[in-house]
């Protein structure tokens, strides 16, 4: 058997399948990069201003709501995550 | 003679380096020209040009595009015509100065002369997000994004993605920018062993449309030793025909996506065609 025939099934049997692992971690970071560098700036100015809104009515501080901007198929989604005192 | 409509200005873009902005430009450049269009090819690498070599024009330049942005030469004489292509033309970057020489007023200038003098003006950008890139995506009508099947390409072509609609002329006007996903040294075999993204996984994470699918070939290789476009250098290898097709699809034609066949799996034979 040749070298490369037996790479092969290394391969086959061992970390072949690596791809998933990095699609999942694209989908992570992606989502992550996204928000913090916002899509555009009409989606920068829209997470500041539903940030200002809601740190102002709840009475919590700025810092303490984080908004997540995904998108996903052409459709942006918009995740809202705050900590709201007890 | 009759008024020309204004040309179509495409930027090949990715973010990281050496995925295959200037192969592609030069084959896509070529097709075109193959089809009857006049096109421009511009290489907005300054300092590190290249798209000449793949043209085999390197021993032709004697002026740049900083030569006329600086008014020393005037874009007559800056355009390089093909010598095998008719239709074909080059404007080369300046390989001395650096990329600050690339000013907002004199690319907008150069821009608009040439889209007035071509069908197809397509850009090569440099890799990064710096002013080079910058300025070769900021007059673009639509932007071809060069992805390779590996995660740091996918995540690079993201950021360029978004990019292209803050820093261009057309995302300032709130208009869209069209968008086309060229995936390129595309390896069927280890794209179905699991080892590299697939085109399905790379279209959906970035979500826009796949213009063509190039597979990994040295063909690639021995074209651009020849300084002739893979299109032209052997039209009816793989890397050509998906560059071929990839230009029509450009020009609004539908055609069926054709996904490279590559070699068979070595354990194909073994299970029974079930691919390893
Ligand atoms: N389909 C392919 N198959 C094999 N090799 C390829 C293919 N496409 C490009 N290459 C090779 O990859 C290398 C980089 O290509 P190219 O110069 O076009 O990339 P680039 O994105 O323009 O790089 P840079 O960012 O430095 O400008 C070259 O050696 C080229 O021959
Ligand atoms: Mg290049």
């Amino acid at each position: 058997m040749r070298i490369p025939e037996f790479l092969n099934i290394c391969r086959f049997f061992g970390e072949s399948r690596s791809a998933p692992v990095a699609r999942e971690r694209l989908q992570l970071l992606l989502a992550h990069e996204r928000a913090s560098a916002g899509r555009s700036e009409l989606i920068g100015r829209m997470r500041d201003d539903i940030v200002a809104v809601i740190a102002r009515h709840a009475g919590i501080d700025k810092r303490d709501v984080r908004v997540k901007i995904n998108r996903r198929n052409r459709v942006f989604t918009l995740k809202i995550d705050m900590d709201v005192p007890a | 003679m009759a008024e020309k409509k204004p040309a179509t200005t495409v930027v090949v873009t990715s973010g990281k380096g050496g995925v295959g902005k200037t192969t592609s430009t030069a084959a896509i450049g070529a097709a075109l020209a193959m089809e009857g269009q006049r096109v421009v090819v511009v290489d907005f690498d300054i300092g590190l040009r290249n798209l000449d070599l793949m043209l085999g024009a390197e021993r032709r330049v004697v002026y740049d595009l900083i030569n006329v942005i600086q008014g020393t030469a005037n874009l007559s004489q800056a355009l390089i015509r093909d010598k095998k292509l008719h239709g074909l033309h080059l404007l080369a970057a300046s390989q001395t100065r650096d990329k600050n020489a690339l000013t907002e007023k004199g690319v907008a200038m150069i821009m608009g002369e040439l889209r007035s003098r071509f069908d197809w003006v397509i850009c090569d950008s440099p890799a990064g997000i710096e002013r080079g890139a910058v300025m070769a995506m900021k007059h673009a009508d639509a932007a071809i994004i060069i992805a390779n099947p590996e995660i740091s390409s996918v995540r690079d072509s993201d950021r360029i993605i978004g990019l292209l609609d803050a820093k261009t002329e057309r995302g300032k006007r709130g208009q869209e920018m069209e968008k086309h996903l060229l995936i390129t040294r595309y390896d069927t075999a280890r794209t179905k062993t699991g080892e590299m993204l697939g085109i399905d996984d790379i279209a959906d994470i970035l979500s826009i449309p796949v213009l063509g699918v190039v597979p990994e070939s040295n063909k690639v290789l021995n074209a651009s030793n020849l300084g002739t476009p893979i299109t032209m250098a052997d039209r009816d290898s793989p890397p050509a025909r998906a560059y071929g097709a990839a230009a029509k699809r450009l020009c609004g034609q539908d055609i069926p996506l054709e996904i490279p066949a590559g070699r068979k799996p070595f354990f194909a034979n073994w299970f029974g065609g079930r691919a390893a």
